[in-house]
């Protein structure tokens, strides 16, 4: 390993949910010596203005990511499938909560 | 004694670290040693340069000839100045750097959560405030002395060199005075020697966890209290106050 | 699938406005151009924190102070979210920085003029920030996603900046005598060389072409600095400025300002590396990595050693 690698922190993915009860969202990346610190940083880096009420962050090595490629297959069966989205429903006028 | 005058040397020496302290975070600026710590050392310094600010307009209003934050800042003389010598020794390796401030944090950490019980309004109100950021610091230079200590053999070098030598400049955050007295009589600030323990306490604590020695030394440098600096606080004040003092009629918002 | 073929549907993609993703196939010289390009501009960020920390210390009131270090420390991010657009092209922000600090990849030469007075941190910010952002605007809808996400970051943060900036040269233009001719002093100054930042004339600019068909770039250079030019000189206007151009004359035909030829000797001088500042500045960047090397060192290690007695 070189002198340099060896000073190299990882790269850390960072999710940040802006409000209590949303979903947490991919915002960018850092690079910190460990997880602690990469919360710690993300907080620094990407929550300055009060973007964030919790971070996650997961080492970019440990994502696995669907490949584009694959795209065609993975996602457009389920375009024909509306029979899973609500609208596709047919509901008598004047029926409630549904 | 005056309880104003008491609170008023009590408030611009507080005002005092804090702005001292912030100068020697900017000079970092830019030059940190990694992207990312160079934006957590600018928290840091913004924080401490808001805390200054209140502290300083506080210091103002007890003074009560009109003055705020920054006519404290930048139209006091040197002897006016009444900072700690820990905050204006220079920034040194990152360790220098990193051992001044975990010294500062802990005090300022423990005198805050004091200052929240204080029986002076302000104070209270502000420590209820700083306590979150100065927590925060706390929490970011122990880290980094720990790593230091335990990380490689270069950087447990660095750190216990810089400890042992800017140590001398500890003593001075626990020295009482009649001033000190009176304003624990009155409660505005808490017991020195209670906070003088728990900081002990604290950095052996760390040093401990970092595989460091807590230093023998006993003798303890002073003078900042009472304005008597080192010979780096009038070079920090030349650059800070050059602008004002150049153009005296000039206003720069 | 064929080469051609693969280029063929790639440029439909970007002809219908769809966002290239990391891991979608691309031509690899549009890979190349995205490195160079972000990278560069992540340089800029960091290279630029500079000048303006060279008035940190001195800055004239407790307020201007923190504003300046606020905004500096933005800049920083700004380095950080570029670095990481990057990265997602497959190379490492350590490989970037080295390349940097070896002087094979360029930042924006405006960095390498010297902030002489406090007048300079307003003209940075109105003029140079000005410019970058005319630029970071047009970014957003740069057809790279994660490069145009990370602009939408960054032009949502700065646009403090040029009004700060502004705000300090408007301070002093109606300050004492000593003050305005500061503010004059400085536009003078940094006027050209914010010209000089949307780079080389569009008839001398052969990269131009491709950037725009991938739509990496949207507008030319001409383009983008004579809407600069046309904002910058009502603003100037506004605060009883003199923009330093003799030439300048509004083209009622045109709707544009036209201006005086730019000096590119200047510009090209600056580039090789004859700038007043290129050496202080790279020294700069040199020794932050020199001497941060310990520090990131320590840190890693520290941090294997606890993985360890985890596990």
């Amino acid at each position: 390993m070189s002198q340099e690698n060896q000073a190299n922190w990882p790269l850390y993915e960072v999710f940040i949910q802006s409000k209590p009860g949303l979903a947490h969202k991919h915002v960018g990346s850092l690079h910190a010596p460990d997880a602690q610190t990469a919360i710690e940083n993300a907080r620094d880096v990407y929550t300055r203005r009060s973007e964030g009420t919790s971070i996650w962050v997961v080492p970019a090595e440990a994502i696995s990511a669907s490949s584009p490629d694959d795209a065609g297959e993975f996602f457009e069966p389920a375009n024909d499938k509306v029979y899973r989205h609500p609208t596709f429903y047919d509901i008598p006028k004047g029926v409630k909560y549904l | 004694m005056n309880l104003n005058e008491a609170k008023l040397q009590f408030v611009t020496s507080q005002g005092d670290d804090a702005l001292i302290l912030s100068h020697r975070v900017t000079e970092w600026c830019g030059h940190g040693p990694e992207l990312e710590e160079d934006i957590a050392l600018s928290n840091i310094g913004l924080d401490l340069l808001g805390q200054a600010q209140s502290l300083l307009n506080y210091a103002g209003e007890l003074e009560g000839k009109g003055r705020n934050a920054d006519d404290m800042a930048y139209k006091r003389i040197e002897r006016e100045f009444k900072n700690l010598l820990l905050v204006e020794q220079p920034n040194g390796n990152y360790a220098d750097t990193i051992a001044k401030h975990f010294f500062y944090d802990v005090y300022h950490y423990f005198l805050l959560l004091d200052l929240k019980n204080s029986s002076d309004e302000f104070l209270r109100g502000f420590a209820e405030k700083s306590i979150k950021e100065v927590a925060y610091h706390l929490r970011h230079t122990s880290q980094w002395v720990i790593r230091f200590g335990d990380g490689t053999e270069e950087s447990h070098e660095k750190i216990q060199t810089a400890i042992n030598q800017i140590w001398k400049y500890t003593g001075e955050m626990f020295m009482k005075d009649e001033i000190s007295d009176f304003l624990e009589k009155e409660g505005v600030i808490p017991n020195i020697d209670a906070l003088k323990a728990k900081w002990e306490g604290k950095v052996r604590e760390v040093l401990n966890e970092s595989t460091l020695k807590y230093p023998e030394t006993t003798f303890m440098a002073k003078g900042g209290r009472d304005g008597i600096h080192s010979e780096n606080l009038g070079y920090m004040l030349t650059d800070m106050q050059y602008l004002v003092r150049t153009y005296p009629d000039a206003k720069w918002d | 699938m064929e080469e051609n073929q693969l280029l063929e549907k790639f440029q439909e993609k970007v002809d219908a406005e769809i966002k290239v993703e990391p891991k979608d196939w691309m031509p690899e010289k549009y890979r190349k151009t995205l490195i160079r390009q972000i990278s560069q501009h992540a340089h800029s960020e960091v290279v630029g924190m500079l000048p303006e920390a060279n008035w940190l210390t001195r800055a004239p009131s407790l307020r201007r102070k923190m504003i300046l270090l606020a905004k500096i420390q933005d800049e920083a991010g700004h380095g950080l979210y570029l670095y990481s657009a990057a990265e997602t092209l497959g190379v490492d922000r350590q490989e970037l920085v080295e390349e940097l600090l070896s002087g094979k990849a360029k930042y924006s030469s405006i960095f390498n003029y010297p902030t002489l007075t406090w007048a300079d941190i307003g003209a940075v910010g109105w003029l140079v920030d000005g410019a970058a952002i005319m630029n970071q605007v047009m970014l957003t809808r740069t057809s790279y996603g994660p490069y145009s996400r990370a602009m939408v970051r960054i032009c949502k943060e700065e646009s403090f900046h040029q009004r700060q900036g502004f705000e300090i040269v408007a301070t002093l233009a109606k300050g004492t005598p000593e003050q305005k001719e500061m503010a004059q002093d400085a536009l003078n100054r940094w006027w050209w060389p914010s010209l000089m930042m949307f780079g080389p004339r569009d008839d001398n600019s052969p990269n131009t072409a491709q950037s725009m068909k991938w739509k990496i770039k949207r507008k030319t250079n001409d383009e983008l600095r004579e809407e600069f030019i046309d904002r910058t000189v009502q603003q100037a206007e506004a605060i009883g400025l003199t923009v330093p151009d003799k030439d300048l004359k509004w083209n009622e035909e045109r709707g544009h300002y036209d201006h005086g030829e730019i000096n590119w000797d200047e510009f090209y001088n600056v580039i090789q590396g004859n700038g007043p500042c290129n050496q202080e500045r790279m020294k700069a960047r040199r020794d932050a990595y020199d001497n941060g090397r310990w520090v990131r060192e320590a840190a890693k290690a520290y941090a294997a050693k606890r993985a360890a007695k985890a596990a």
